[in-house]
């Protein structure tokens, strides 16, 4: 999937054709010098880059490069203290993440983050939320329109499950699985809110090969089955070289490298990042 | 065989009996499938609609009569549609073992010259694409399910649900070829054809023609009383005979509802919600239930644990005799009831067995204690012998008369002769036609009075006329001293310890037995927890020494039961050795229907073979293993060997 940039015919609007035939748009997120601190120091120090619809955009560094506070400053959870944050075209205010997610922002976590009493079907049913509107009355008597509402919800959340390949899960409390699969069922239930921008925070942290290998299977199936916008933090560089459309490589707070993997791959300050320097 | 004819009433072929089905049983649900979490039923008329679309689809893409058509995929209705609607155009569905990696399939769908192929999903698309340079023959691929699928190139790629829609637009052009085509065929035309596992050499292709198929299903079903409100669960593999038989054969013979599960993982769970009425499952698939219910007892309370031990002990003096009609007091039968209420009920309901009236094991031994502890709780398991070739059947457990030791009478309408050597000869209407492009091995499996040679070999039981299988003939050999070595009778006898999942002896014409063990990992693994042991991997846990010990255990138990048997013992083990891996199909190791390949075995293993027989007390070894998406790697360890303990022989019974 990896590709020259000297071999790819852009469009007017600056997207292109990947080799396997998918179309990247306009872009639809751009961070123009973002600037993060936390007191004295400074997490995310003026990094500017922009991600485009329907591609899966990889951000990679070494540990305590900034990603995850990248990925906090994406969808509203940290407010930078200087840049500009352009999403769909209109500048971004300060925004929370619960505002994020209704404009179609959704995301995973690092530690896993579900319900562990709850169900898996449960768990991805929370992820409906924001498409629930009936009044608290009707939901309570499950009854009416709600009840109406609920089985709508249900088919979509069934369709996850197939999708994801967890029906043998559906009714087992998410505490009693495997990490593997807590980490499939996040996804599930941030693809149940029908995000137009999924962000993933190391997906694939913690799994064995062929985990792995499963994950990055419906993360490219999600990317190419609903279109899904994807920005992912990942550690694996066999993983990120192999799905991601273009990546971005933060050290230190500081952008070290933005382009296509094959790119990234060659860049000698990545090099020097990941392998360390010779002083 | 006009007569044989009239018994079906010209019911001669799979299509003739849909159009009856839909005819006679319209309304009735004969497929189910849970999709979405629920579960989703077709009717027979709905099938035969769907069959029927299907059909001219596939006219209109100008599949042949006698073309062959691979069929791969886990258990779905849309997957037996196919079949039939193959046969209906007069072409052969050749469904494959759908766990097989590329390179497997690659011989089967070259042999057979497959023209199309009809999958289930990006998985299969992938692997037959992954070959098709070696498939000149191959044409059209059709799939189930498009995910994954959009951005492949769809020259020769086609969806089901297209190739339906394409058959029903062109119906009035191709419907009377589809008639046409329907007409021609006979008992005599092939039905299907299905590759044997092969434990030796090249999976052979058995063509079994309408006739074998629609005469074993006729008369096992009257044998068992299966008719159109029975009900199974359909998660064999479609490749294997028994599925075809039960799904197809007996399916469209008697009209009964055949139900797919959701998935693979979620067979248990279905099973729960179907609540079948007819059951079969290898003896592998009820030890791992019994090893599982024992797992959860050993988890449950004082109390619970007192009852059911109180009842099963009760249900293990009566449970067998009441099945069979015997005659067990009044004050027994209150305390069964009773039993029933507060244990067996809920216990066969958990195991989704509430309703099972008829139910099956066959392909290995079961052991005595699981084949009893089932049969005590009123689940009527019964025993059949049967192959490929027979179209299942050749001999079954008749209802009374069903023990853990025999695989009881011959079939109805099948012949047994036992000839000088042991070896178990068969003949019937359900026999296969021949072997494909394959006459010298079928010349010497079938002679020309249509005896079919099974290569087991075993004898009648004097008194009550039940067959009793030994070993494969070609296994069975004679040690260095003479006595008989038949590998499998001791390997089942440790088989039936729930800790050992595996075991392959070796002896032959040598002074000592020696053995490879695979402990189950569920077993085992349940018991390290508990006793609190930690372990990594399945290698680390098969080394540790109290697992060493434990078996060792099991091996010795087993020489004692063996010193007592005047024939076989000699077939004691003195040395063994837990293997770091477990045998896999994956790695040719085993067939997909999980028997063990000797030959490959002993190649693969000659070092550890070797190191059993020298004396040695240790070795260490690189194996080459195949991961399931077919690429290698190898895995290094050092084994322990291990000593038994083995008992003096009692000299032959007088």
């Amino acid at each position: 999937m990896s590709l020259d940039e000297a071999k790819t015919e852009f469009n007017a609007d600056g997207g292109w054709t990947t080799p396997d035939g998918r179309e990247i748009g306009e872009v639809v997120m751009e961070m123009k010098n973002i600037t993060l601190k936390f007191g004295g120091v400074t997490a995310i120090s003026d990094i500017s880059f922009d991600i485009r619809k329907g591609e899966i955009r990889a951000i990679i560094g070494p540990n305590g490069a900034g990603k995850t506070s990248m990925l906090n400053v994406i969808n509203g959870f940290y407010h930078p203290q200087e840049g500009q944050i352009i999403y769909r075209g209109k500048a971004r205010s300060k925004m929370r993440p619960y505002e994020a997610a209704s404009t179609g922002i959704s995301r995973t976590f690092q530690n896993v983050a579900l319900f562990a009493g709850m169900s898996t079907l449960d768990n991805i049913m929370a992820g409906r939320q924001l498409k629930m509107h009936k009044n608290f009355f009707w939901q309570m008597l499950r009854f009416g329109p709600a009840m109406n509402e609920e089985i709508e919800n249900r088919k979509f959340v069934e369709e996850i499950i197939d999708f994801l390949e967890i029906q043998a899960i559906r009714k087992t409390p998410v505490g009693q699985l495997p990490y593997g699969l807590q980490k499939r069922v996040e996804l599930g239930r941030a693809l149940a809110a029908e995000p137009s921008l999924l962000l993933l925070d190391e997906p694939m942290a913690g799994m064995n090969s062929e985990e792995k290998e499963d994950m990055s299977r419906f993360i490219l199936d999600v990317n190419d089955q609903f279109g899904t916008t994807i920005a992912l933090i990942e550690h694996d560089m066999g993983v990120v070289m192999d799905i991601a459309d273009r990546v971005v490589v933060l050290d230190y707070g500081k952008k070290i490298a933005d382009g296509f993997p094959s790119e990234v791959q060659a860049n000698q300050a990545v090099i020097d990042a990941y392998l360390g320097v010779a002083h | 065989m006009t007569d044989k004819v009239a018994a079906t009433n010209g019911l001669d072929t799979v299509p003739k009996l849909l159009a009856r089905n839909a005819a006679k049983f319209g309304d009735k649900p004969a497929n189910r499938e849970k999709e979405f979490g629920i579960w989703q039923s077709w009717t027979w008329r709905e099938v035969a609609d769907e069959v029927n679309a299907l059909a001219l689809g596939l006219l209109a893409l100008d599949l042949k009569a006698g073309d062959h058509v691979a069929i791969i995929g886990q258990n779905r209705p849309a997957l037996y549609w196919s079949m039939v609607a193959v046969q209906s155009v007069g072409a052969v569905p050749v469904p494959l073992y759908q766990d097989a990696v590329a390179n497997e399939m690659v011989y089967v769908l070259d042999h057979c010259e497959a023209r199309f192929a009809i999958v289930e999903d990006q998985e299969q698309v992938d692997k037959v694409l992954e070959v098709q340079d070696q498939l000149p023959k191959l044409e059209q691929i059709i799939y189930l399910d498009a995910r994954g699928l959009r951005k492949y190139d769809h020259t020769s790629m086609h969806a089901y649900k297209d190739i339906q829609e394409e058959g029903r637009a062109g119906h009035e052009r191709l419907a009377p070829i589809l008639k046409d085509r329907l007409a021609v065929q006979d008992y005599d035309t092939t039905c299907v054809m299905l590759y044997t596992s092969g434990t030796t050499g090249r999976p052979k292709g058995v063509v079994l023609s309408n006739r074998s198929i629609v005469e074993a299903s006729r008369s096992s079903s009257e044998f068992d009383n299966l008719n159109v409100g029975d009900s199974v669960l359909a998660y064999l593999p479609m490749a294997w005979v028994g599925d075809f038989i039960f799904s197809i054969g007996q399916c469209y013979w008697t009209g009964f509802c055949v139900a797919c599960p959701e998935s693979a993982d979620t067979m248990q769970a279905d099973l729960h919600d179907i609540g079948p009425t007819y059951f079969f499952a290898p003896p592998r698939y009820f030890e791992g239930v019994l090893t599982r219910i024992m797992i959860r007892m050993e988890d449950a309370g004082k109390g619970m644990n007192w009852m059911f031990s109180y009842f099963m002990d009760h249900a293990g003096k009566v449970g067998s005799k009441i099945l069979d009609g015997g005659s067990v007091s009044l004050m027994d039968r209150i305390k069964y009831k009773l039993g029933d209420w507060l244990v067996y009920g809920p216990l066969k309901s958990q195991m989704g067995m509430s309703k099972v009236r008829v139910g099956y094991t066959a392909g290995e031994a079961i052991g005595p204690e699981i084949f009893a502890f089932f049969r005590s709780l009123g689940i009527n398991l019964k025993q059949l012998y049967g192959q490929t070739e027979a179209s299942v059947y050749v001999t079954v457990q008749p209802d009374g008369e069903v023990r853990a030791d025999t695989v009881g009478v011959p079939a109805p309408g099948v012949e047994i002769k036992i000839a000088d050597s042991g070896e178990v000869f068969y003949r019937s209407a359900g026999t296969f036609v021949e072997y494909y492009k394959n006459p010298e091995a079928t010349a010497s499996t079938k002679d020309k009075d249509g005896w079919v040679a099974t290569g087991d070999a075993g004898y009648f039981e004097e008194g009550t006329g039940h067959l009793k299988i030994i070993d494969r003939s070609k296994d069975v050999g004679k040690m260095a001293d003479g006595s008989l070595f038949a590998p499998k009778y001791v390997e089942n006898k440790l088989k039936f310890y729930p800790n050992i999942l595996e075991s392959v002896l070796f002896g032959v014409n040598s002074n000592k037995c020696v053995a490879f063990i695979n402990i189950d990992l569920g077993a085992v693994g349940n018991w390290a927890e508990r006793n609190n042991i930690g372990y990594g991997s399945y290698q680390e846990l098969a080394g540790h020494p109290q697992v060493l010990d434990i078996i060792r255990g099991h091996v010795e138990e087993v020489n004692a039961s063996l010193a007592n048997d005047p024939m076989l013992n000699g077939c004691q083990i003195h040395r063994f050795l837990i293997l770091h891996k477990e045998l896999d199909p994956d790695d040719g190791e085993m067939t997909r229907t999980r028997k063990v390949r000797r030959r490959i075995v002993d190649e693969k293993y000659a070092d550890l073979i070797g190191a059993l027989n020298d004396g040695s007390t240790e070795i260490s070894t690189v194996t080459e293993v195949t991961y399931e998406d077919g690429r290698k790697g190898s895995i290094s360890a050092t084994l322990s060997i291990m000593d038994a303990k083995v008992y003096p022989r009692r000299a032959k019974a007088a």
